[in-house]
């Protein structure tokens, strides 16, 4: 292809169609055509590499996997020959009562926690936006739990939860008079839900804080002047602006911790195991015991790849929101 | 964000001085609550074994460095007997060993999985932030075909789960060797993180003026030359809070790290769980490696206190 001829007509597209003014060139073709390669190779040269590695590293398994999907390979038994079973391991898993039983156990975790984050966050944010004394400093020391390592995290909140020894039994105690060593926080059918919830709570309120910190930041003060000129009292103002001009924001991170906990693994993998019993046991838990503890490759492989599609259409939904976000 | 900046002082929509201190005592209360976990961990590391144990849980002890140094070391039980023989300790941390009827057999694993960790930290930031400022300059200032669905792409390769992940990439890495090498790690974290790289990158490379380059290919420098001389000096501070934050994830990755190393390979992530001593968990030991491992995070925490929101959304929201 003739590039020469192509690059005036790429550009006057480009300014044809406009509208995000940052687009708009100025530049001169004839500092273009000068010297050096021209824009589209290095674009090319540019964006390669990293489409490569994700080819290499994601897309390349991503269709071996989908492949394996239709066998019935176990590493465990590897000597055997690889058996093509159709849509036999697809149909295994949304028959099996079990399966459900970990999604509706995800989707409640995914539900109850980033529900709390919600309030816990945007209450703080809200807080925050009042501009006390110090608030920068006290958001640093908030924020700081979700920069941890999940994994990490799950390991010392056992300490912290051990009936006899952990501080948290204790402190519950000191409050309410119950004995701390006749509850067990991870070790307890109604209470391990609650649990990593609880935890997860703890690490991520400050991601939705943050975000929903920008929202309010983002409302500019003369809709608030105005709504005083009118008279309209505080509650008033925070059901007509203040919620729904954060609303954008709260999506984004209501969506994001939604996909991040629907594929939960490290945290609560530490913290219970997926016990006592299943009652914490995520889709990932049994996903990584199908695969990497009963080796039954053809089988997790299909899981997988279930959860692969939902995912990927959650993420579609949150690139968009993400863009309606960027436009404001 | 402007018309709060400009906002006097008299605004009406400045809190009253009461709203303040009642959200304040609030704010201030949670901050506190939330970071007594942490406090915690780090006491804990300075316990003795029997006070990190002790029934209440102890706040007031007598601090000891025995944590530290059973991270650091394997130890033997011994006779009294026998260590009576031996000659003197010559290092304080023998004699705090031999005081529990102990010797220090040798060095423990940690020291080789925090170098991992740097190893496989270092090396995958380098390469995600070096092909990311590539890639996020080529979608800031070309014009390339399907741009948004590219751009899609790459960010979704980073919202699969990664256990789901692991299954094939356990398979490929067993046939080309790379399975628990730090190469093999390297190359994973690197595709992880270079989706965030490009959406930071080509977010900070957006808000450098198109006219400086402009300027200088009008002044005869080639593109090349331009990105190198006159973009990536403006996009420093993009580029190193893209690093910091692709460094975070490298560092604290488990999932990957625990299916697919075991030794050779293996960071710290997977390796603090299993430090354990005679019956279980160690915990000072393990409270010791987490402190160790935790106070760079809060470092880089305090660091990138300005970028942390576009970090977490992918540039999408800036402030």
């Amino acid at each position: 292809m003739d590039k020469m001829t192509t690059i005036p007509h790429t550009d006057q597209a480009r300014i044809a169609g406009m509208g995000e003014p940052g687009k708009v060139r100025s530049r001169t073709r004839a500092a273009k055509r000068a010297r050096g390669l021209s824009d589209r190779t290095m674009a090319w040269l540019f964006v390669a590499p990293t489409i490569a590695l994700l080819l290499a590293i994601n897309i390349f398994p991503l269709v071996w996997m989908i492949r394996l999907s239709f066998t019935s390979l176990n590493l465990s038994m590897s000597y055997l020959p690889l058996r093509f079973v159709g849509l036999d391991n697809f149909s295994d898993i949304l028959s099996d009562e079990d399966i459900w039983v970990r999604l509706q156990t995800t989707a409640q975790f995914v539900i109850a926690s980033v529900a709390l984050q919600v309030v816990v966050g945007f209450g703080l944010a809200l807080l925050i936006n009042r501009r006390f004394r110090g608030h920068s400093f006290w958001t640093t020391i908030i924020l700081l739990p979700m920069m941890l390592s999940p994994a990490v995290v799950g390991n010392f909140w056992t300490l912290l939860f051990q009936p006899q020894i952990g501080p948290f039994n204790y402190l519950v105690s000191l409050f309410t008079g119950v004995p701390p060593s006749s509850f067990s926080m991870t070790g307890e059918v109604a209470l391990a839900p609650w649990t990593i919830v609880l935890v997860d709570t703890w690490m991520w309120a400050p991601y939705v804080m943050l975000i929903c910190l920008a929202g309010l930041r983002s409302i500019p003060d003369y809709i608030y002047e105005a709504a005083e000129v009118d008279r309209a009292s505080s509650w008033r103002q925070f059901w007509s602006i203040t919620l729904p001009m954060t609303v954008p924001f709260l999506m984004l991170a209501v969506l994001f911790r939604a996909i991040e906990n629907f594929k939960m693994f490290d945290m609560v993998n530490l913290l219970t195991s997926g016990g006592p019993g299943s009652t914490t046991e995520l889709v990932s838990i049994t996903l990584k015991r199908a695969a990497f503890e009963k080796w039954r490759t053809g089988y997790s492989s299909a899981l997988a790849i279930i959860l692969f599609v939902t995912v990927f259409g959650a993420a579609n939904i949150y690139v968009k929101a993400l863009n309606r976000v960027k436009q404001r | 964000m402007t018309a709060i900046a400009n906002s006097t002082a008299h605004s009406i929509v400045e809190a009253s001085p009461r709203a303040k201190a009642v959200a304040g005592t609030i704010v201030i209360l949670y901050a506190v609550i939330s970071i007594l976990p942490l406090l915690w961990i780090a006491a804990t590391a300075f316990k003795s074994q029997s006070d990190a144990i002790a029934y209440p849980p102890k706040v007031i002890f007598q601090p000891t460095l025995e944590g530290y140094v059973n991270l650091f070391t394997v130890r033997t039980r011994q006779t009294p007997d026998f260590i009576a023989k031996l000659p003197p300790a010559t290092t304080w941390y023998d004699k705090l060993v031999r005081q529990h009827d102990m010797v220090i057999a040798g060095p423990s694993k940690v020291v080789p999985r925090f170098i991992n960790s740097l190893i496989i930290g270092f090396g995958s930031t380098f390469l995600a932030v070096f092909l990311g400022t590539l890639a996020g300059y080529a979608f800031s200032r070309f014009r390339i075909p399907l741009a948004d669905d590219l751009l899609f792409f790459i960010l979704s390769t980073r919202m699969m789960p990664p256990v789901a992940v692991a299954i094939p990439i356990y398979l490929m890495y067993r046939q080309l060797n790379l399975t628990d090498t730090k190469l093999g790690m390297i190359l994973l974290y690197t595709a992880v993180n270079v989706s965030l790289a490009v959406w930071l990158l080509k977010g900070f490379i957006d808000e450098i003026p198109r006219e400086y380059e402009e300027a200088a290919l009008v002044d005869g420098y080639t593109r090349l030359q331009a990105l190198r001389k006159v973009v990536l000096p403006q996009a420093v501070t993009g580029i190193a809070a893209t690093a910091i934050f692709c460094l975070i994830f490298s560092w604290n990755e488990y999932a990957f790290a625990v299916l697919l190393t075991s030794g050779e390979a293996q960071t710290m992530p997977p390796f603090i769980p299993f430090i354990i001593g005679e019956g279980g968990q160690d915990w000072p030991a393990v409270a010791a490696a987490t402190t160790l491992f935790v106070v760079p995070i809060v470092m880089f925490t305090i660091l990138l206190r300005k970028h942390l929101l576009r970090g977490i959304t992918f540039g999408a929201v800036r402030k």
